[in-house]
């Protein structure tokens, strides 16, 4: 590749730009020069401890090292999109449980196809872009989810009340939260190269690759991201509807009249 | 043997109390009106007798057999209950009374279905209506309607003719009638004074959670 490399002097000249920033953020009375600058300081110190950690594992050509890294991104993708899950036990595990599948069952399929090799270079980021892209997509389900069986009560208590089971009398609130979770991504997909050319895509293009191979794994990317989201929140929704109700079958905390 | 017995049946919610130990019993066959101000407790009532909330304080018995340890869902497919809300889903009415034969895994039958929306003064052209472009009367009907497709043994009413005229009122109330002399118990829940007294045998008064008063009407 002979595309752009950059010197430590022109980093330390671009960082005169982070120097408009407070500068507006002075005039302007916003009070975020501390943020700005703690948080300047944060992505500068992260990026290079995460630069220079990829820098070693890729040395280590050590598959066993690799999978141990995409296990640990996935743990703190489903922390994460815990967080948003409020009134879902064991979301974390299930969480864990749906990232894991839909991120396995995407590397595998491209590996054993021969799309990408199982090698640290190529899994670890194009697994962190998958991941991240399914842990929004699970928090956007819990939310939904968690939103659609406070607001829809009464029409999943007259499904019961009907004699359904807890999935008939949850599946227009399951379609309706694995759909909102979707949506982002089939969105972003649909105005792919119109709206924005994607990091990956831009970062491949700096670099020197030309742009009908850096379309290539944007589209790879793209497919993998689809199917990730697909089997993440269909997993996460279908795991964590049973959470919403007690062992005899009713709604939690049952309203009055 | 009662069908539904309540023996000193308590329900508290955050804190407060809204069934306090209540006692009562329903034969097979009874129509009871239940009545009592806004917030006495009269949904808690029958939401309890339908298992969709259980009682954090004594026991419900239903054919003898205390409803805690019998299968939630068969109990409902027994004891339904028709909610003052009517809400309908999907987009259509077909949708609706659909459900009923989707979650026996049965195919509906349209015959039976057009049967009963006649008897609500319904015809089949309104299983293609949407949803909402219906009147809060309409809306009321199918629910019944839904409520209705399989015959229950105890029908839990609630508020079932708040949004409707008083020719609809009238008629749902002899579709409801008919159906306790085929031998279904019905319990409604009512504002109406009239209506509480028109075909109903036993008229209960809860207040404050308790039943404050039993009259016996025929």
């Amino acid at each position: 590749m002979n595309g752009a490399k950059i010197s430590d002097a022109s980093l330390l000249l671009a960082s005169s730009l982070v120097v408009v920033s407070l500068l507006f953020s002075y005039f302007q009375k916003l009070r975020l020069e501390k943020e700005t600058l703690v948080s300047v300081i944060r992505a500068v110190v992260q990026l290079f401890a995460v630069g220079y950690v990829l820098q070693w594992v890729f040395g280590l050509r050590s598959p066993a090292v690799t999978t141990l890294i995409l296990l640990l991104m996935i743990f703190n993708a489903a922390f994460n999109a815990a967080k948003r899950g409020k009134g879902v036990r064991n979301g974390i595990l299930i969480s864990y449980l749906s990232i894991l599948t839909g991120t396995g069952a995407t590397l595998s399929v491209l590996v054993l196809s021969g799309a990408i090799r199982y090698e640290a270079n190529q899994i670890i980021p194009i697994g962190g872009m998958i991941i991240s892209n399914a842990m929004v997509a699970i928090g956007l389900c819990y939310r939904q989810l968690a939103g659609n069986f406070k607001s829809r009560r009464t029409e999943v208590e007259i499904k019961l009340s009907l004699g359904a089971d807890l999935l008939p009398a949850s599946r227009d609130i399951l379609r309706d939260s694995i759909r909102t979770g979707m949506i982002p991504t089939i969105d972003s997909t649909k105005t792919l190269g119109i709206v924005s050319l994607p990091g990956m895509m831009t970062g491949l293009i700096l670099a020197g690759t030309s742009p009908l191979m850096a379309i290539r794994y944007q589209i790879l990317v793209t497919f993998m991201m689809l199917s990730t989201t697909a089997i993440s929140s269909f997993l996460a929704c279908f795991l964590a509807y049973r959470n919403f109700f007690n062992g005899r079958k009713q709604l939690d905390d049952g309203t009055s009249g | 043997m009662a069908q539904i017995a309540f023996q000193n049946v308590s329900y508290r919610r955050g804190g407060k109390e809204i069934v306090k130990n209540l006692s009562a019993e329903f034969a097979p066959g009874d129509f009871v009106s239940i009545v009592g101000p806004s917030g006495s407790g009269k949904s808690t009532f029958l939401r309890l007798c339908c298992h969709l909330i259980s009682p954090t304080g004594g026991k419900i018995l239903f054919h003898g057999k205390d409803m805690l340890r019998e299968n939630p869902i068969e109990i409902r497919k027994k004891i339904r209950y028709c909610f003052q809300e009517p809400v309908l889903w999907g987009n259509t009415v077909e949708d609706n009374v659909a459900f009923p034969y989707r979650i026996r895994n049965r195919k509906a039958d349209r015959e039976k279905i057009v049967s009963l929306l006649s008897r609500f003064h319904m015809d089949e052209s309104c299983l293609t209506h949407d949803v909402k472009s219906l009147s809060g009367g309409e809306k009321q009907r199918i629910a019944l309607v839904r409520t209705l497709l399989f015959e229950p043994e105890v029908l839990l009413l609630d508020e079932a003719t708040s949004a409707l005229d008083a020719d609809n009122a009238e008629l749902v109330e002899k579709e409801i009638y008919r159906l306790n002399q085929k031998g279904v118990t019905v319990l409604w829940v009512t504002h109406n004074d009239a209506q509480s007294r028109k075909y109903a045998n036993r008229l209960l008064t809860i207040e404050n959670g308790q039943i404050q008063s039993r009259e016996e009407l025929k």
